[in-house]
């Protein structure tokens, strides 16, 4: 994938298809350590051990365990050609929970990218599922979390046309607070 | 920095909307957000879709899917109207996104040259 936000699009899918009813992603980007960790946990179904290891391996995976396939092989080795490392964790019942570390300044490290699309872009098909996202960029953080959001929403929709393009500026804007 | 409390505003905006809309059955438009649509540009697809349907102030549900099979076809969009055929649409632009949405979902027309399959209702 070119950015690094779009395998995290392709990661929340298996959150999705696992019936999460809560996701939390966190990014933090630490200049002073060179590490760029991108942290993705959900409560949903969750697998069973032996499932574990096969998730991660591009050949084993069958077209019966649909919900999984390239996507996290494809994650776990983007982190480790770039001097990082990748873990997974998973209690049946309980939720998923993996982490990848990149080192921040290598050359083959992919651009987070347009994290904002991938947020977005998860609200738009994903009304129901709410999202925890926290972002720190060394000091900076910027914090969103869809129930503050339903909560002044009503019975309005989050994915509605006129919220969706609302949140698109209230998230570029959190995010350019941050880098600054 | 904008606050989550300006959606208030637009909270009551948007239910006067909904108020002014019948209730009968919606459009659907369904974008592939497997691993192979995300890699071939979904994301973007599914971006464009909203602000269009935003900019023409259509009232259609957005959904996804996960890969359906067709992988070098990403990305695929589907239009499923009410009452007619369900037409996927293969090898997506942001571009063709306005030419499907004017032609198919506002005016009834079939955008012939980018159609991959059909599924009959």
């Amino acid at each position: 994938m070119r950015e690094l936000s779009l395998h995290i699009l392709d990661i929340v899918q298996n959150s999705i298809a696992a019936e999460a009813d809560l996701i939390r992603l966190n990014i933090v980007e630490d200049y002073e350590a060179d590490k760029l960790v991108v942290e993705i946990i959900d409560d949903g179904t969750g697998m069973k051990e032996e499932d574990k290891e096969q998730v991660l391996d591009p050949f084993v995976t069958s077209r019966t365990t649909r919900e999984v396939g390239l996507g996290l092989p494809l994650f776990k080795e983007a982190a480790e050609q770039c001097a990082g490392n990748f873990s997974l964790d998973s209690t049946l019942g309980e939720g998923t929970e993996l982490k990848a570390v990149f080192q921040h300044s290598h050359i083959d490290r992919a651009p987070l990218g347009d994290i904002v699309g991938t947020i977005i872009s998860f609200l738009v098909s994903n009304p129901d599922i709410d999202l925890v996202y926290h972002h720190q960029v060394d000091d900076e953080e910027f914090n969103f979390d869809t129930r503050e959001v339903k909560d002044r929403l009503g019975d309005v929709k989050i994915n509605s046309p006129d919220i969706i393009a609302w949140l698109k500026d209230y998230l570029t804007e959190g995010l350019r607070q941050i880098r600054r | 920095m904008k606050s989550l409390d300006e959606l208030k505003e637009l909270r009551d905006k948007a239910q006067k909307d909904i108020q002014n809309r019948d209730t009968g059955d919606k459009v659907e438009i369904i974008v592939g957000m497997g691993t192979c649509g995300i890699a071939a540009g979904a994301r973007e697809i599914l971006q464009e879709v909203m602000k269009e349907i935003d900019k023409r102030d259509l009232d259609v549900r957005v959904s996804q899917t996960g890969c359906i099979g067709m992988c070098e076809k990403e990305p695929l969009v589907d239009v499923k109207m009410p009452g007619h055929d369900r037409v996927t649409y293969g090898e997506v632009t942001t571009d063709d996104v306005s030419k499907i949405i004017s032609n198919h979902v506002v005016n009834g027309n079939v955008v012939d040259d980018l159609v991959v399959a059909r599924l009959e209702e």
